[in-house]
């Protein structure tokens, strides 16, 4: 598969916590950008659920953050960081199932407790650095075939 | 099976987006917890949900599903169907509850 691109492309988006009615329009973005350039389509598949996911939780329990991504002509790096609570336990927030999404947040389908694993299953690298009341940094890889 | 198909057997009600009752129906999905939708429906699956507020059609969207049918009796709020115009996502709305919709929409799939 040949890469539409010469250089490395970047690109920044911000995310505002609470703001549900913008959910997925950086990752959106990013979608059209991946596929503009020609990259395969089951890494914008991966690369778009990953993505979205980290988006929502930025929406549901940040303050705000930024969503980075780097293109390469051998992959695609997504750091998404986050000015917020953070996370005490990663390891428990990484099982599937663990939430501590609120009620209401519920209700509208969130807090499953299936976002970072679903981060982590659609990236090929894939780490969390969380600094309990400051934020959380999500930075995930996902290589082209 | 195109998503017309689905409208015309189920007599559902078309709320957004027209155009995509030509899309064509790789399966169908049914999940009232967004996380699961995003991991694990297909391409060009319906996804039946009670869900009505505009996150569904984020997900719809960046999945590329083909049509969301919104079970028992719920109507999608109006910045939902605002928010699908735009993205031409297509949200069809039905009386039957879940499992009755789903029931018959794995009759006629399978
Ligand atoms: N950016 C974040 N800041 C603070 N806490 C977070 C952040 N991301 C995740 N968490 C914590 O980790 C838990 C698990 O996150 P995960 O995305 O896996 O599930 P969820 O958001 O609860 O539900 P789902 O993603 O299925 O809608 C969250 O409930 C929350 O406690
Ligand atoms: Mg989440």
């Amino acid at each position: 598969m040949a890469l539409n691109i010469t250089e490395n492309i970047d690109g920044i988006f911000q995310l505002i916590g609470g703001n549900f009615s913008t959910a997925g329009e950086a990752s959106t973005q990013l979608k059209h950008k991946l596929a503009e350039i020609g990259v395969d389509e089951e890494i914008i598949r991966r690369a778009t659920i990953a993505t979205f996911e980290a988006e929502m939780n930025v929406i549901i329990y940040a303050a705000a953050g930024w969503l980075h991504y780097y293109i390469t002509p051998g992959s695609i790096k997504i750091r998404i960081e986050d000015m917020g609570p953070g996370i005490e336990n990663i390891e428990l927030a990484m099982q599937e199932g663990y939430s501590t999404a609120p009620e209401w947040v519920r209700e509208m389908g969130w807090g499953a407790g299936m976002g970072l694993p679903n981060m982590k299953k659609n990236s090929d690298t894939f780490t969390v650095d969380s600094v309990v009341g400051e934020g959380t940094t999500v930075e995930m890889v996902i290589n082209f075939p | 099976m195109k998503v017309k198909d689905l409208v015309d057997q189920l007599s559902l009600d078309v709320r957004s987006f027209k155009d995509g009752l030509g899309n064509d129906i790789t399966g169908a999905y049914v999940s009232d917890l967004l996380s699961d939708v995003m991991g694990n429906s297909k391409k060009g699956n319906v996804w039946l949900t009670l869900q009505t507020h505009l996150n569904i059609v984020a997900v719809a969207s960046m999945k590329d599903l083909s049509a969301i049918i919104i079970v028992g009796g719920r109507q999608a709020q109006e910045e939902t169907i605002k928010k699908a115009e735009q993205e031409k996502v297509t949200i069809l709305t039905t009386a039957l509850p879940s499992f009755e919709a789903s029931g018959r929409i794995y009759q006629l799939l399978k």
